[in-house]
């Protein structure tokens, strides 16, 4: 295949995998890994690097439009910003030193994982009773708009919180992806938070987690230009038309198809692996 | 009502680093568009092979290598420096928030945001 028509090809499919990930709100690269992989035969480790990039994009391009609405707790993503960005480079590390089998095979059950979360309700249950005491001396509490004006919240289990978001930028940083779903689970579960403050607040660090692991990736010769071009225009574009678009109704149904999708990549992923180095 | 007060200088310097974000994803990405039309327009009838992973030439791989390639007019130079000026928007946020939680002398938190700046300069410069 000439190198346009690849061009075009990516480019078309990271369209579709930046507006299937906001959609969800999984983001791009929990698709456009295995797209690339599995579909154009890329080298793992040359689709992390691309996939990373656009994480970046998504993030950044996202965040003014978060914080207009004014949810993002600053300092609850400063703080737990240590964790994701140590982290991030743990696995950034892990990932130079791993065979791509094994790193097929991880990503393959975070896929599955990540599904599993997203197709479970939300649930929220505020910290309204008694705050972490480190979240007093660390000023976390905070107040968020809601339809009857600024309501404070509290935040619960820091340091659980904070542990768990060096699990997440661990897998970002291995995998070369946003690792969205565990942020959000880490603040909506352990430590509490209004959803519309942990969804904000984990929009505001995937960026900056990216970033500390692909500072990395691009050191050591994982990010190439003629690939990543295509997919970071690609999935800018769809994510941005993805947050503009509300199917309402259809969402649930998209929802469902893309739990079934990702099911079904998860396992190509952990199969690949297998045959590729692992079983032999 | 005081509480909103307190609020509102706050948002305001939310919504200045949220249009610097924005405005550094839009000149990146710009910049990557650019170099991928003098890419494709020299090298678009390559063939093109990922499947077998090579370390890239060491000039595209740091930052010094990276502008010099790119101010010659090279495609990949160019697009490698969208995507370092895509890393640098986030590092950038980082490194406003010390001073605008210096501003608010508030000491704590510009020692936890200068912890999270040096371990993004470490990633970025090293190597």
């Amino acid at each position: 295949m000439n190198t346009f028509i690849f061009t075009i090809l990516i480019w078309l499919g990271s369209i579709i995998a930046g507006f299937l990930g906001s959609l969800t709100g999984l983001g791009g690269g929990i698709v456009i890994i295995p797209l690339l992989t599995l579909v154009f035969g890329v080298d793992i480790r040359y689709a992390i690097g691309a996939s990373l990039v656009s994480v970046i994009a998504t993030s950044s391009g996202a965040a003014a439009a978060y914080v207009k609405e004014g949810f993002s707790n600053i300092r609850v993503g400063m703080f737990l910003e240590i964790a994701t960005t140590v982290g991030a480079l743990v696995g950034a590390f892990l990932a130079l030193r791993l065979s791509t089998p094994i790193i097929a095979v991880i990503f393959g059950l975070v896929l599955m994982h990540s599904a599993y979360i997203s197709s479970r309700p939300r649930k929220e249950s505020l910290c309204l009773t008694k705050p972490d005491r480190l979240a007093n001396i660390l000023k976390m509490n905070g107040t968020y708009p809601t339809l009857e004006g600024l309501k404070s919240y509290n935040v619960c289990s820091v340091p659980l919180g904070f542990g768990l978001m060096f699990i997440a930028g661990t897998v970002s940083g291995l995998l070369g992806i946003g690792s969205g779903a565990v942020k959000v689970l880490a603040m909506d579960q352990a430590m509490r938070l209004p959803f519309k403050v942990s969804t904000a607040t984990s929009n505001f660090m995937i960026g900056v987690t990216a970033a500390a692991s692909a500072g990395i990736y691009l050191n050591k010769g994982y990010i190439d230009p003629g690939l990543t071009m295509p997919v970071m225009l690609g999935v800018l574009l769809g994510s941005s038309l993805g947050a503009r678009h509300l199917f309402g109704a259809e969402t649930k149904k998209l929802r469902i198809i893309f739990g079934i999708v990702i099911f079904v990549l998860a396992v190509e992923m952990i199969y690949s692996g297998l045959k590729g180095g692992l079983l032999k | 009502m005081n509480k909103t007060e307190q609020q509102l200088p706050n948002h305001e310097m939310e919504l200045v680093l949220g249009n610097l974000l924005r405005a550094g994803v839009i000149i990146a990405a710009a910049t990557v568009f650019l170099g991928g039309i003098i890419y494709l327009l020299r090298h678009g009838f390559a063939v093109a092979d990922y499947s077998v992973f090579q370390h890239e030439p060491s000039y595209l791989c740091n930052v010094q290598g990276i502008v010099d390639n790119a101010s010659t007019f090279h495609g990949r130079g160019l697009i490698q420096l969208g995507l370092l000026l895509l890393i640098a928007t986030p590092v950038a946020r980082v490194a406003l928030s010390i001073f605008e939680f210096a501003r608010k002398r508030d000491t704590l938190y510009v020692i936890i945001t200068l912890i999270v700046f040096c371990i993004l300069l470490y990633s970025v410069m090293r190597g």
